[in-house]
């Protein structure tokens, strides 16, 4: 059947419909030497989307550091792959599902999870291990007018948030909780953590960014490569059916069909357990050695399945679509090569032996047809009955779409003085209120109301779940090893200092690898940003890719893969950039994974500070300076209600010596504890280490500085709070000198139950631990439910 | 002495059932496919959590047509030794091999967190090694544990000592505080009134080693054990 939509004319305002400028256009009538149909036209605009080409930052990405002697697939496959030792390997990847997720919360927070495991276990290895990385607004209004933020305009700092916004968050937060829960528990891989931060540009665009890791036996891996002329081409999985196609307006509006005009929402739907039956089968299917190649049908579906695996290969791949499975009638060829229902895999067998293959599908009951084969010639056919609809050579297609170097244009330095920074209080100010106000806040509080709804579990291998440690940390049963895995990425900081603000997103995620007792390894990140077509976010993107770079070069962990997603816009501006870096470390022995809980008491509590070494040629900055610094932390957010400033000046020097360290005094069993310093400072961290432990409390004395609040809110970086029993604090101490990393002893493990801050001399924070937790545990469900 | 664990599709603690009993017991233990009505000679079989069938139009509902079952049911009325865990528990309620059904979460929320729960009754193959009253920490991970049975047969459970484990807090003197789900009676598992199937909740093959944070889960496992050694200890 073939269908009148083939037949109909391509002109420049039927391609503009599709994203398709003049020039891109040319470009293709020049690839083809002729004009597109109509289904040609459709299988260019989503592989030539910003989406799937990555055309405006092609040019940038290509200055990350993306090599490295454990890297065993950089970016370009569906996951990087690492080397983690004992004929292992752990491939991983994180993705971003921010549109679908503000759309449809549920469903676009569930097929983010779905495609990035698919993306996994693509790759052969079995996934062990799902992060997500979550950004929203705020989600209760602004307080009274006096409180109100007042802050940098630009930096969202004076935004109102009203009861109505507030609502929406919280329910866009619930579905998108939902989600993530609901496809991990059923598909069966433990939700380990990620982090959830609420700023008020994220509103109407929430950040959803999910990673998966899976492991496999390093001879194990499959790539995406489509090879040996004649070899069938197999569909397996899912049916497809009209979801996500990205035409559909353009389809209702040059009035085809009745069915085509019928208005599709653009979100997936997600079906876990067909994912896992696809999971188990795939990895069966993988071990009878019959399969060639696979690759998973994510974003542009049954297109980008065939025109990247025939490039990737150098073949060419013909299919035909009427043995394509379908869930709905008269499908056109344009809707079938655009679905992008989800839970479907394409595969490459070996000629001969696909009834090997078939067999597996047909054990686990999910549909699977060999659809076409694949050809000498380097062409992507597709037939439908015979009759060829589409005809595109596939290398052009996948690889040779528009790269664009897009105008950059530094902003305009933000219009800000010393007046609109934070002033710090001179006396008087409540600090022990301020800090259960800070406890509070939802970026800080207790995430457990979010993580219980996560089957952290499955699998048994959690050595360290949500909150345990700065890391998720989980176990490799057949070794003695362990992987780490943490996501950073401060939005405010980045806004405010895209460099130094993706620098510090990189030190953050490996500082919290290396306090687990893991060595960080590799990173994976997703970019979010605002519209490419903006010069100012192009110069963020810019400016974030060297911060990445640096970074990652500095602290010797290559980027390995990711994803870049653009066009986050709301309240009609940017949303704050927002690198967020999934960082990938190696822990020798599992059964040494320090966690963040105080153990005993007694123990010594010691700063580790990789700027106030003998190294560091660190100068501190003058008062203003810290005032400045001080302006862009979180204590300032939520107490100042001031966004503004610099974040914190980064030292890559200083925090590869903090990593260093740690990892070493894990690895002498050194420790007992370890807690990095990072959103809310010293007194955050300090009390989060008497959360996590049992009957606890501290005496600390904080040293001195620019003010009381700076150095307990202060969030300067290169820092970790450990906890050492007193015999081997001289072994602590040599370690540290070896690393060239300060270790101040400020305080004792008590048995009291209390935390006590002194600075100079005076009490400063005095409160029972249960009380500060009371103000921290339960936040979060008060602020949702009004509990 | 050998265990079975079946492997339902949608099935996703098999896994940590067979490590539990194979790696951390170090018993025989081996998977058995839904669609085999043969389970292999094995003297006691696991229904494993997971979501049977997605999950999809009640937990368990779909699980119990599959052909596996027959056979189970078959051994079960024979008096071999069946556990079903979490989503094992409610294809036994569905299979009718126990009495009652899951209701949602009183939250209406999944729940993945450490519970207590006491050992009622010691006189059964699943807790013959716990001592009465024995509080055990133990992890749930379910959106369907809202336990729930007409009076009549919630009366018939307590008077033939059916209810194996309650949840309860962590010094067990609270037992509706310690409810995460709304059970009726707080009911975290029950057994046959045979006694030789049983289902709960509560997940005990991730409670078997230190590093995973609880071991209280062995002593279901152990006295599974010790309960088959008995019998062939009899038999011989």
């Amino acid at each position: 059947m073939a269908t009148a939509q083939t037949e109909i004319k391509v002109t420049l305002e039927i391609a503009a419909e599709h994203g398709i400028t003049r020039e891109e256009y040319a470009r293709i009538q020049k690839i083809l030497k002729r004009d597109p149909n109509i289904t040609e036209l459709g299988i260019f605009s989503v592989m030539w989307s910003e989406h799937c080409s990555y055309k405006s930052s092609k040019v940038h990405l290509k200055r990350l550091p993306t090599r490295g002697k454990l890297v065993v697939q950089g970016p370009g496959e569906n996951a990087g792959v690492v080397d983690i030792g004992e004929g292992l390997v752990a491939a991983f990847k994180i993705e971003s599902h921010n549109h679908p997720s503000f759309v449809e919360p549920f469903q676009g927070a569930t097929t983010g999870v779905g495609g990035i495991l698919r993306d996994i276990f693509t790759m052969g290895a079995r996934p062990i291990a799902v992060m997500d990385s979550l950004r929203f607004g705020e989600i209760s209004r602004s307080g009274e007018p006096t409180t109100r933020p007042r802050g940098n305009a630009e930096a969202f700092g004076a935004h109102v948030t009203t009861e109505e916004e507030a609502a929406k968050n919280r329910r866009i937060l619930d579905g998108v909780i939902r989600g993530v829960g609901s496809y991990g528990n059923c598909f069966g891989v433990p939700t380990v953590g990620g982090e959830v931060a609420f700023e008020p540009c994220y509103s109407q665009n929430p950040l959803v960014n999910a990673l998966a890791l899976g492991i496999a036996r390093k001879e194990d891996l499959f790539f995406a490569k489509a090879k040996g002329t004649g070899n069938p081409v197999i569909y397996v999985g899912a049916k497809t059916g009209r979801d996500g196609i990205h035409g559909a307006s353009l389809l209702a509006s040059a009035e085809f069909t009745e069915e085509s005009q019928q208005k599709r929402p653009n979100v997936q739907v997600g079906d876990p357990f067909m994912e896992k039956l696809l999971l188990e089968a795939c990895l069966e299917a993988m071990k009878t050695g019959a399969v060639v190649a696979i690759q998973d049908m994510g974003a542009a579906g049954l297109t980008c399945s065939t025109c990247e695996m025939a490039s990737r290969g150098a073949t060419g791949i013909e299919i035909d679509l009427a043995k394509v499975p379908q869930r709905e009638t008269g499908m056109s060829p344009y809707e079938i090569m655009l679905s992008e229902s989800q839970e479907r895999m394409l595969l490459v067998a070996e000629r001969g032996r696909e009834q090997e293959v078939l067999a597996v599908f047909k054990k686990w009951g999910l549909d699977a047809t060999v659809v076409g084969e694949v050809k000498d010639g380097g062409l992507l056919v597709v037939k439908d009955h015979g009759a060829v609809v589409a005809q595109i050579p596939a290398h052009p297609l996948a690889e040779e779409g528009p790269v664009y170097n897009r105008p950059i244009a530094e902003p305009k330095p933000r219009k800000e003085s010393e007046l609109d920074w934070f002033h710090f209080a001179t006396e008087g100010a409540e600090l022990t209120e301020n800090l259960k106000k800070l406890l509070a806040s939802p970026t800080i509080a207790s995430k457990r109301w979010i993580t219980e709804q996560y089957d952290t579990m499955v699998r048994t291998n959690t050595l360290a779940g949500p909150g345990a440690s700065d890391a998720a940390v989980v176990r490799i049963k057949e070794t003695k090893r362990a992987l780490a895995l943490a996501t950073d990425g401060n939005g405010r900081w980045t806004f405010l200092n895209p460099k130094a603000g993706a620098m510090h997103a990189v030190a953050e995620a490996a500082r919290n690898v290396a306090a687990s007792g893991a060595r960080p390894i590799a990173a994976t990140n997703c970019l979010n940003f605002g519209s490419p077509e903006k010069p100012e976010v192009m110069w963020q993107f810019s400016q974030a890719i060297d911060g990445l770079g640096e970074a990652c070069v500095a602290l010797g962990t290559p980027i390995t893969g990711g994803n870049v997603s653009f066009y986050n816009e709301t309240l009609r501006k940017s949303i704050y950039p927002t690198p967020v870096i999934g960082m990938l470390g190696i822990l020798e022995d599992a059964s040494k994974v320090l966690k963040v809980a105080f153990r005993k008491e007694g123990d010594v509590i010691v700063l580790l500070d990789g700027s106030t070494s003998s190294n560091a040629a660190h100068q501190a900055p003058p008062r203003a300076g810290k005032q400045r610094e001080f302006s862009s932390s979180e204590y300032s957010k939520a107490i100042g209600g001031i966004v503004a400033g610099e974040p914190p000046a980064i030292e890559l020097g200083a925090e590869k010596w903090v990593i260093d360290c740690l990892v070493s005094l894990a690895e002498a069993e050194t420790l007992q504890s370890a807690h990095d310093v990072s959103d809310g400072g010293l007194a955050v961290t300090l009390a989060e280490s008497c959360f996590a432990a049992v009957g606890l409390g501290a005496n600390v004395a904080v040293p001195e500085d620019a003010s009381a609040e700076y150095a307990l809110f202060g969030e300067r970086g290169a820092r970790v709070v450990v906890s050492v029993s007193p015999e081997k604090l001289g072994a602590l101490r040599t370690t540290a000198r070896q690393y060239g990393v300060g270790a101040h002893e400020i305080g004792k493990v008590t048995g009291d139950n209390t935390l006590r801050i002194e600075y100079k001399g005076q009490a400063v924070i005095s409160a029972t631990v249960p009380a500060l937790r009371e103000a921290w545990a339960c936040s979060l469900e008060r602020v949702l439910f009004g509990k | 002495m050998k265990f079975g664990v079946v492997v339902f599709p949608g099935s996703n603690c098999d896994h940590d059932a067979f490590h539990a009993i194979g790696h951390v017991l170090q018993k025989p233990v081996e998977f058995i496919w839904h669609q085999s009505e043969d389970l292999r000679g094995c003297d006691a079989i696991i229904l494993p959590g997971g979501f049977s069938y997605g999950d999809y139009l009640r937990t368990g509902a779909i699980a119990r047509f599959s052909p596996v079952m027959n056979s189970v049911e078959k051994f079960a009325k024979s008096g071999g030794l069946v556990l079903g865990i979490c989503n094992g528990f409610q294809i036994l309620c569905e299979a009718g091999l126990l009495p009652g059904a899951m209701m949602r979460n009183a939250g209406l929320r999944f729940i993945c967190r450490h519970v207590h729960i006491r050992v009622e009754q010691t006189d059964s193959p699943f807790t013959c090694a716990a001592k009465k009253g024995q509080i055990l920490r133990i992890p749930i991970a379910h959106s369907d544990g809202n336990y729930n049975c007409d009076a009549a047969t919630l009366a018939e459970l307590e008077k033939n000592r059916q209810i194996l484990f309650r949840y309860t807090t962590p010094d067990g003197l609270n037992d509706t505080a310690g409810n995460p789900n709304g059970s009726m009676a707080n009911i975290a598992g029950i057994c046959s009134r045979e006694r030789n199937v049983a289902g709960l909740m509560p997940h005990p093959e991730r409670a078997m080693e230190g590093v995973l944070d609880s071991e209280d889960g062995v002593v279901v496992f152990r006295s599974m054990v010790e309960a088959l050694a008995g019998v062939a200890k009899a038999m011989a």
